[in-house]
């Protein structure tokens, strides 16, 4: 893995990476490697025990909101047994032995930090544990055997020492070769309900992100960005930007220009001070609306085959009846709440790089490319991130290398800052996508032949990601979620295909990524099939779930704590669905109503099984936010792009989900045996179709097109 | 300029037009504060003048006068403010960047509406955007907040 890892550390700055294993999270957990057991890891790099008893958890994912700053550190202190009021976190630099457990790079993304690391976070608390049995022993001169550990304490008979007071002892001895972990039925922390570790400094003011890095010498830059895909810097004046006080430098980059001041407010009057010329882009650039046509347009032919069995033309032909929907989603921007920043000091061929980043050995990467040096001399410290959802996973690595230039251009350690317009036009968007669904249907409307069609732009495609995550033409994060869902398992004829269009509109995931659109294409779907055959939409549902229990038992158990089957307040439907995405299954009822064209959800009930539980208030949080998040794509995300310029700007024309839309949410964990999923993303998925499949209840308008929009006012 | 912050006098030399937000952060390193948006649509850089809250990003430094400024730094000195152990117990932070704003645009809802309601939590914070999706628990938090603070008196 030691040696995949540094191909790809060499070859992603030059876009050709060695990436032994498939990015793609699904797959990767599928393809770790299972037959020789790993190495146990080093428990000095992951623990430090000081000799005041606290324990500090060395964190080799990103906290952004999603809670591993808590759960991972639960991980650990399960089986070392500490004294959990003691436990604190850092981010660990960014080095190889923080490589994800899957995945080989540092990373934090796909739903993946608590499951990857499930088993190497114990194993570094049991083994740390063990070597404080092992010091304890030595020092009573006994055996491991005769001690007993339990909230940061070994007795042996009634004599006690600490683990602050072993700590060093411990630490200088020879790691085991095998650790027995905890059997569940002995968790006492995992499972339990447990507060957010990180919550002190965070409701102080205190809490670190990379907007906050500051330090004597530092300068602020904002920069000059290319004002449409695909337009040139051709020259630019900084004389008046240079007379703004506080301006002190202006220094090119790559495709932009930067204005380094003494502070942000200079640097920014600095910027709109600047006179630039861009060349014009081609063909009159980009337009979304054009490409939504051309993605139609294509969506009329087969394209790369995802997938196809049976004889879905002759079944399509000889159906009983057939059904025919397109739905369709646009780009949408991340628009975290911390815009995108980082800050760089360059200091010979060693450089330091402070940001929240979920990517760090791409960008440890490329900064090294950048600079000629080689990773090892690049620190990267990961503060907190202001939000993540993807945005701060980029294979192009655009705001750290954009930062690494504007540093070296300068001579100075700088902070480049991203405004809100700069970060909501900076490109990175969940691509559009255009579903054609064909359904043929027996005579008792379930479905016999399926034909899909996805058109949309791949996020892989020409990144470093590329040749492992893209095959035979198909970037499966496209495509997720429709060919393997659970209501086809019984679907003999079945199509599904693919068409990537190019476009020079820049894309990347976003929270939930494909299934953000398929599990929209495919419950909306299965609603107007429950519709068609005249079937209630749950009874229609369980039907087609005989053979998949665990979808049955969430489904079933949403709409029962939802009432499903009893009438809504006056005024109001209920809409649900279900699906699976980053190994956790998520059930959701949607209560909405309409008024004046205007829906307005009310209450959501969740039912999630995502395998094995670590901490259900932080699951609960997560679905919550993942139904906002959601949400906000469901009622008002749109990013519109017209001669190559992004039209919106800012929270007042690409408006987000507010406290007075936010739901009463119930979220209910559904004690399960199955295998362990993510949670920071799957809830994200079911909340559009199951709303729009409430709004078909309420008004008998199918609303096929995100964000939802009344044809009339209803 | 002197400015009255966090019941501390502080001078700075700013440009008048520069907004309170640049002020606190880039000059007074006082970074609890956070730039969102900057123009008064998001709620992350929520202070207090005089008590009420007002948005630091558009509020120039030269209107600032004689008015007294809180930050969530001057809140209290280790979070022991009912609001901010109301959020600690509630568990509502997530990514956190939205937090501070959050607890100040509360603060003053309760400084003026002791016992909000729902509908009164929902108007007073939904200039208060949350990308992480804490809502819930905010409106949890204030409720908790406001029988903290009745009980403490």
């Amino acid at each position: 893995m030691t040696g995949s890892r540094r191909d790809f550390l060499a070859s992603a700055a030059t876009g050709t990476a060695g990436l032994v294993i498939s990015f793609h999270v699904p797959n990767l957990v599928r393809a770790a490697p299972r037959a020789a057991a790993p190495p146990l890891p080093s428990p000095n790099a992951f623990l430090r025990i000081a000799g005041d008893g606290s324990v500090t958890v060395m964190l080799a994912h990103s906290e952004m909101g999603q809670g591993i700053w808590t759960g991972l550190a639960m991980l650990i202190a399960e089986e070392l047994d500490c004294d959990w009021s003691k436990v604190r976190c850092e981010h660990a630099p960014a080095a190889p032995v923080y490589g994800h457990p899957a995945m080989g790079m540092q990373m934090t993304g796909g739903s993946s930090s608590t499951r990857g690391e499930f088993d190497r976070y114990r194993t570094v608390g049991a083994m740390a544990k063990e070597l404080l049995l092992r010091a304890a022993a030595t020092r009573w001169k006994t055996t491991p055997s005769k001690l007993t550990a339990a909230n940061g304490v070994i007795k042996f008979g009634d004599k006690t020492l600490t683990y602050g007071e072993l700590a060093a002892a411990a630490m200088e001895l020879p790691a085991p070769e095998t650790v027995q972990l905890k059997e569940p039925k002995e968790w006492k922390l995992i499972g339990t309900t447990v507060r957010r570790l990180d919550t002190p400094e965070k409701i102080t003011g205190k809490a670190q992100f990379g907007l906050d890095v500051a330090f004597p010498g530092l300068r602020t830059a904002v920069v000059l960005r290319p004002p449409a895909f695909g337009a040139k810097l051709v020259s630019f004046d900084a004389a008046d930007a240079l007379k703004v006080p506080g301006v002190e430098k202006v220094v090119p980059t790559a495709n932009g220009v930067a204005v380094v001041a003494r502070h942000f407010w200079a640097a920014k009057l600095g910027r709109d001070a600047l006179r630039a010329e861009w060349s014009s882009p081609e063909a009159g650039g980009a337009s979304t609306e054009k490409l939504l046509a051309e993605f139609r347009e294509l969506a009329r032919g087969d394209g790369a085959t995802v997938v196809d069995t049976g004889n879905v033309k002759g079944a399509l032909d000889q159906a009983a009846s057939r059904c025919e929907a397109w739905y369709e989603v646009p780009y949408l921007a991340h628009a975290t709440m911390e815009p995108l920043n980082c800050t760089v000091k360059i200091d010979g061929d060693r450089c330091e790089i402070w940001t929240g980043t979920q990517f760090q050995t791409v960008d440890q990467g490329v900064a090294a490319h950048i600079l000629g040096t080689t990773p090892d001399k690049v620190t990267i410290h990961t503060t907190f991130l202001g939000g993540g959802f993807g945005r701060r996973a980029n294979p192009a690595s655009d705001f750290v290398s954009e930062a690494v230039i504007v540093a070296r251009a300068a001579g100075v350690p700088v902070k480049v800052v991203w405004t809100r317009e700069d970060d909501m036009r900076g490109g990175y968007y969940r691509p559009a996508y255009v579903h054609r669904v064909r359904v043929g249907l027996d005579r008792a409307g379930l479905p016999q032949a399926w034909h899909h069609v996805v058109v949309g732009q791949s996020i892989l495609g020409g990144t470093a990601f590329e040749k492992f995550a893209v095959h035979n033409g198909i970037d499966e994060t496209s495509v997720e979620g429709i060919a393997d869902s659970p209501y086809l398992a019984d679907t003999k004829s079945k199509h599904v295909s693919l068409h990537s269009p190019k476009t020079p509109i820049t894309v990347l995931w976003w929270r939930s990524v494909g299934h953000t659109h398929t599990a929209f294409a495919v419950e909306s779907m299965i609603d107007e099939l429950a519709h068609a055959a005249g079937q209630d939409p749950l009874a229609y549902r369980l039907a087609l779930l005989k053979g998949k229990p665990r979808f049955a038992r969430a489904l079933g158990t949403a709409a029962s704590r939802a009432g499903w089957g009893t009438p809504a307040p006056a005024g109001r439907a209920r809409g649900l669905a279900v699906h699976e995405a980053f190994g956790s299954i998520v059930a959701e009822v949607a209560e909405v109503s309409v008024e004046g064209g205007r829906i307005t959800v009310h209450a959501v009930t969740a039912v999630v099984d995502c395998g094995t539980a670590v901490n259900p208030l932080g699951i609960e949080a997560q679905v919550q936010g993942s139904i906002a998040f959601g949400l906000t794509a469901a009622l008002h995300g749109k990013l519109t792009v017209e001669g190559g310029k992004v039209v919106e700007s800012n929270f007042h024309d690409y408006p987000v989900l507010r406290m007075s839309e936010m739901p009463r949410i119930s979220v209910h964990v559904l004690p399960s045996d199955g295998k362990m999923g993510g949670i920071g993303e799957p809830a994200t998925a079911p909340i559009a179709p199951a709303v729009a499949n409430a709004v078909f209840a309420l008004t008998r308008q199918r609303l096929r097109t995100l964000p939802l929009r009344l044809a009339k006012e209803a | 300029m002197k400015l009255d912050i966090n019941d501390a006098v502080l001078e700075v030399e700013a440009s008048g037009d520069m907004p309170l937000l640049w002020v606190l952060r880039d000059l007074l390193q006082l970074s609890g504060t956070k730039y969102g948006c900057g123009m008064a649509q998001c709620g992350a850089c929520t202070v207090h003048l005089d008590g009420h809250p007002v948005r630091a990003c558009v509020t120039p430094v030269s209107s600032i006068g004689t008015r007294k400024v809180t930050t969530i730094e001057g809140l209290s000195p280790d979070g022991s403010h009912p609001v901010q152990r109301a959020w600690a117990e509630a568990d509502v932070v997530q990514c956190g960047y939205c937090q501070s704003g959050q607890i100040m645009t509360a603060v003053a809802l309760l400084q003026k509406k002791p016992q909000p309601t729902d509908s009164d939590i929902d108007a007073a914070l939904s200039g208060n955007i949350c990308r992480c999706g804490t809502y819930v628990r905010v409106r949890e938090a204030i409720h908790l907040a406001s029988r903290l603070q009745r009980g403490a008196k």
